[in-house]
């Protein structure tokens, strides 16, 4: 009862608090400075149709770098815990068959639930989504996969096969932007094409590419890594 | 503008509703599918807000990957949440 009173009281402390810095700002009518700069000079800069994508991928890509290193430090640790028994023993895991509708159906929706995935994140510098979009679409077809058939097997060596590739190649291209270009991850290194085309924002397809095949299969790692853990208790 | 004002207002009680739903039930099964929903309705308020590519992923990763995994973690536990009051 005490308890409740008090987890009350704060949330009407920070209600209260909250609603007190509503006078504070008013809504701005024009962007500041360095959004200014991004809005209007992004698109000739960078080639990009979508601003957000230049953002993240050029202006700040330094953040999009350890963004994914926290990623791969998340999948490892959960890899690393949740130890899925020794290499080419696979438990079978003792659950009731799954039903016919459910196989059936993810047998139609599963390769498109991969087609949209992979379609976000090649075409991340014209439409919005992106790389971890993309890739976590691709996740959730393989959790429809694990869903509808538990007891298939994962190969996780391709999992991380797949993942240490593309996080090497990501890395390797931000130097190549050094070597190359002005900076980390700078996207000249390929040409800019016709803006508003897939062959358009120099290196960002790319980089895209190696983000979404990434993060896709980090998340398929954990999921898969969840699922078949031999440990008894979390 | 006003269409899109009230529809923001309803996605905030239905936030506030499922959250609400969220703590305070006993169930976790109704707890963890609540947090999906709260998922949901941000996704679609971000939508409302003119942030494309923060819906989507707060779609595929928040009301998709994070309940899948709640799920398979609740499966291992597999205890009841017993009323602490």
């Amino acid at each position: 009862m005490l308890k409740k009173v008090f987890v009350l009281a704060v949330l009407a402390v920070f209600a209260l608090l909250l609603f007190r810095s509503f006078g504070w700002t008013d809504a701005g009518t024009e962007l500041n400075e360095v959004a200014t700069r991004y809005a209007e000079d992004g698109p000739q800069e960078v080639g990009a149709a979508n601003l957000v994508t230049a953002v993240i991928v050029t202006y700040r890509g330094l953040d999009t770098l350890g963004e994914v290193t926290i990623l791969f430090l998340t999948a490892s640790i959960i890899g690393f815990f949740l130890a899925t028994g020794r290499k080419g023993e696979h438990v079978p895991p003792t659950v009731r068959n799954t039903s016919e509708i459910l196989q059936t159906a993810s047998r139609v929706i599963t390769p498109v639930i991969f087609l949209i995935g992979i379609y976000v994140f090649i075409n991340g510098h014209l439409t919005p989504g992106g790389g971890f979009q993309g890739g976590a679409i691709v996740a959730s077809g393989l959790v429809l996969m694990l869903l509808a058939n538990p007891g298939r097997k994962v190969s996780h060596s391709l999992i991380s096969a797949v993942e240490s590739i593309s996080g090497i190649s990501f890395v390797l291209l931000g130097i190549l932007g050094i070597i190359l270009a002005s900076g980390f991850l700078d996207n000249s290194i390929l040409g800019y094409g016709r803006f508003g085309t897939l062959f358009s924002a120099g290196a960002i397809p790319v980089i895209y590419i190696f983000v979404g095949l990434k993060v896709g299969s980090e998340l398929s790692g954990i999921v898969s890594n969840l699922q078949q853990t031999t440990k008894e208790d979390i | 503008m006003m269409t899109l004002k009230i529809i923001a207002i309803l996605l905030g009680l239905a936030i506030l509703v499922m959250a609400f739903i969220a703590a305070e039930n006993k169930k976790l099964v109704v707890s963890i599918i609540a947090a999906g929903a709260v998922s949901l309705f941000a996704s679609v308020l971000y939508l409302v807000l003119e942030a494309p590519d923060v819906a989507m992923t707060e779609a595929a990763i928040g009301s998709g990957l994070s309940t899948i995994i709640f799920f398979y973690v609740l499966n291992k536990i597999k205890k009841e949440r017993k009323d602490h009051a």
